[in-house]
């Protein structure tokens, strides 16, 4: 026990200095490389929306940085997103610049907007805020719509952007490999990846260092902040127009990706889709911004297929994976003995489970049963609102909180003698979702 | 001047619109401190209940109070069984399981009903006397019910002991639970009144803007403004920021600016009059202690 005590110390102390745990960056290679293997792997669709996912992880991001670490809702980052894939589109159809040098300059630009907005944004808090980044989203299309911008934006018609060719120095290495010659789409995902890896690495840097602190710090009590010397409005407008480059960069790489821009990709629903994201994946966390962003990619599709299977199938399913989530709860609640767990819930709890999981696996296996199984499925939408709430119920710090309450549950369970880790843990659990939100 | 008078007027009567759902959203945000963002979808869902017992032979009147109920009683039940277990998540959790209320309320509608636009009756018939050059029967009777709203949930607040008790969870949910409160269902019954003025809301809009399954989303964003340019936690400042909000949107597309730019244009006065006084401009001015 006592070696165990030692490690996870040296170990928490090694990460409240910002450290790194000595697996972290080999894992990370090993990470970037498998990445970077998949465009050769896998089929163009996949590809694309692989490629999707890297552009909405930046997005995804830059919402983390401002919501989860510096406090302020932001419920406009589409408004970014659409400033940083018009100024490409504009660009590339206007002036003669490199398709790779407009990503640097959206990113700049979008920095600038998004200081700016950020500092009137200074005195608004909480929902007055969410109002106010919600009546940037609700504009941005209607602006890119209006008849005066018509000449840059091609109003409702949009831009077409092409997609960039691979680089001529590419191929030789291709060929090196035994590899085919490298396609565009191929080549924008190669180009995101490192966008991608570059603003993970910045983002990690300025996050886990003093800058993060200080924005961590103003989150949970500004006054505070205040006294011990952060000039509170300098970082809370610079977190503004950081976050928005993060989701201008991603605008403009997902304007490549697109190969079209027009004001109706980028409605109020877009801003709302980030932010679902970002806490779905785990507001306060870097690396949960991959799985936001997955998210936000692939479930509406899969609510769509849900909606397209047979009823049966669907209910099925839904009701083994209701029972054997009550099974658990019900193991862990009288493990626990929770109080409020008396005589009669758990039994009843049990059994309902164990019901639900039987009905559900007959629904899937005995044509008999299938035909008592309700004869509609519920549109997609629908599917998706309940994912949606069930997930918050599962995970209200999102995916990175999770782990991270479960990975402290299971250190502590390790390192303390039996009998005592009920309560204490339960402590650090409701710390870390304290952390999150605000 | 005539037409700037229609303007106005009719201005006014679209406000009481969005003076009746910033009432609602007044109404959860006082004694949860949640925006319920998926107030305008069930308002929405409630007037399609209300349009499906018209088409069976219900009176209008009596559609209109089977409709209330209806609402109140099954938001009732919501907030016990799909927000009350999120009582110590953080905000934002909450903020998404609106959302997904909002979208299951918006499939559900479109699934069970259709997404083909619906025309709603109107109670007031159009050769009303209280019709007139510059407003409508309709417009006319809108602001009415607005302005009743406003009086019923005003003496309900202000005179009845459960109103009261509302008032005392919503300040201060400890003390109160001392004295021999019931918080919690009193927090489930606010839901309810939202939802029944919802309703009202929204089968007050839907002669106008017609009845399908997206009616309610400029609407619902209205009401936000209106409610936090009242001031979030003052229903007289949410009803009077609807009207507000109501006549700026008409004024600003009939004088301003083109009809496609005014909701830009109206959110924009919005957000700078925030600027200025950032708690709305009847609310309580928040003082953080140290």
């Amino acid at each position: 026990v006592a070696t165990l005590n030692d490690t996870t110390a040296a170990t928490a102390v090694a990460r409240a200095r910002g450290g790194v745990r000595p697996w972290q960056p080999l894992a990370v290679v090993v990470v970037i490389v498998l990445a970077a293997a998949v465009p050769f792997v896998v089929s163009d669709y996949r590809l694309f929306q692989l490629t999707q996912v890297l552009v909405y992880a930046m997005a995804v991001l830059g919402l983390n940085m401002l919501t989860g670490f510096n406090g302020q809702i932001s419920l406009g980052h589409g408004a970014f997103y659409a400033i940083g894939a018009y100024t490409t589109a504009i660009l590339l159809d206007q002036t003669g610049v490199p398709y790779w040098a407009t990503v640097p300059i959206a990113g700049a630009i979008c920095l600038c907007v998004g200081y700016l907005f950020g500092l009137p944004a200074l005195r608004l808090e909480g929902f007055y805020l969410a109002l106010a980044t919600f009546a940037l989203a609700v504009a941005t299309p209607q602006l890119l719509k209006y008849k005066a911008l018509d000449h840059w934006t091609g109003g409702v018609q949009g831009v077409l952007v092409a997609l960039p060719d691979p680089p001529d120095w590419v191929q030789p290495i291709m060929a090196l490999l035994k590899l085919p010659a490298m396609q565009g789409s191929q080549w924008l995902y190669m180009l995101c990846l490192a966008w991608t890896v570059f603003l993970f690495v910045i983002a990690w840097n300025l996050l886990r260092g003093r800058t993060g602190r200080s924005m961590i710090a103003i989150r949970d009590h500004p006054v505070a902040a205040a006294t011990m010397g952060i000039d509170t409005a300098i970082y809370k407008a610079s977190t503004f127009g950081v976050s928005a480059m993060y989701t201008g960069v991603a605008g403009a790489l997902g304007a490549l990706l697109a190969q079209f821009v027009s004001p109706d990709s980028f409605d109020p629903f877009l801003s709302v889709r980030f932010l679902v994201g970002s806490v779905v994946g785990g507001v306060f966390s870097i690396s949960g911004a991959f799985i936001g962003a997955a998210f936000i990619q692939f479930l509406p599709n899969l609510a769509d297929s849900a909606s397209k299977l047979a009823p049966e199938i669907m209910f099925g399913w839904v009701l083994v994976a209701l029972g054997a989530i009550g099974i658990v709860w019900t193991g862990w609640l009288s493990m626990r003995r929770a109080a409020a767990f008396g005589r009669l819930v758990g039994p009843v709890l049990g059994a309902l489970s164990i019901a639900a999981a039987v009905v559900g696996a007959g629904f899937l296996l005995l044509p008999g049963w299938a035909g008592w199984a309700p004869k509609v499925v519920p549109p997609p939408q629908v599917i998706y609102g309940v994912v949606l709430i069930a997930l918050m119920y599962v995970m209200p710090s999102g995916a990175m909180g999770l782990i991270r309450i479960a990975g402290a549950r299971l250190k502590h369970v390790m390192a303390a003698p039996p009998g005592i880790h009920g309560n204490v843990s339960s402590a650090t659990g409701a710390k870390e979702r304290e952390h999150v939100g605000s | 001047l005539d037409a700037f008078l229609h303007q106005l007027l009719s201005g006014l009567a679209t406000g009481g619109i969005y003076a009746s759902l910033a009432l609602a959203l007044v109404m959860i945000y006082q004694s949860t401190h949640h925006l319920n963002f998926a107030q305008g979808e069930m308002a929405m869902f409630s007037t399609f209940i209300a349009w499906q017992q018209i088409q069976w032979g219900v009176p209008y009147w009596a559609a209109f109070a089977i409709t209330l109920a209806i609402s109140f009683v099954a938001a009732f039940i919501m907030e016990r069984v799909v927000v009350r277990p999120l009582l110590n998540a953080p905000p934002l959790a909450v903020v998404i399981v609106l959302l997904g209320l909002l979208l299951i309320f918006n499939g559900l509608a479109g699934w069970i009903f259709g997404y083909t636009i619906k025309a709603f009756a109107s109670p007031f018939p159009s050769d009303a006397w209280y019709g007139g050059p510059y407003m409508s029967s309709q417009e006319v009777g809108m602001i009415f019910v607005t302005l009743v709203v406003l009086a019923l949930v005003f003496v309900f607040f202000r005179f009845t002991p459960l109103g009261l008790a509302m008032r005392a969870a919503a300040q201060n949910p400890v003390s109160s639970r001392l004295v021999g409160i019931r918080v919690g269902w009193l927090l489930a019954i606010g839901w309810g009144l939202a939802a029944s003025i919802g309703a009202v809301a929204g089968m007050m809009a839907a002669p106008i803007v017609y009845l399908d399954p997206n009616m309610m989303a400029s609407m619902l964003l209205y009401g936000f403004a209106a409610a936090l340019l009242g001031g979030i936690d003052n229903p007289w400042g949410a009803v009077l920021g609807g009207f507000i909000v109501g006549v700026l949107e008409n004024l600003a597309g009939a004088y301003v600016v083109s009809t496609e730019i005014k909701l830009t244009v109206a959110l924009v006065i919005i957000v700078v009059t925030l600027v200025f006084r950032p708690f709305g401009l009847w609310g309580r001015v928040l003082v953080s202690r140290v």
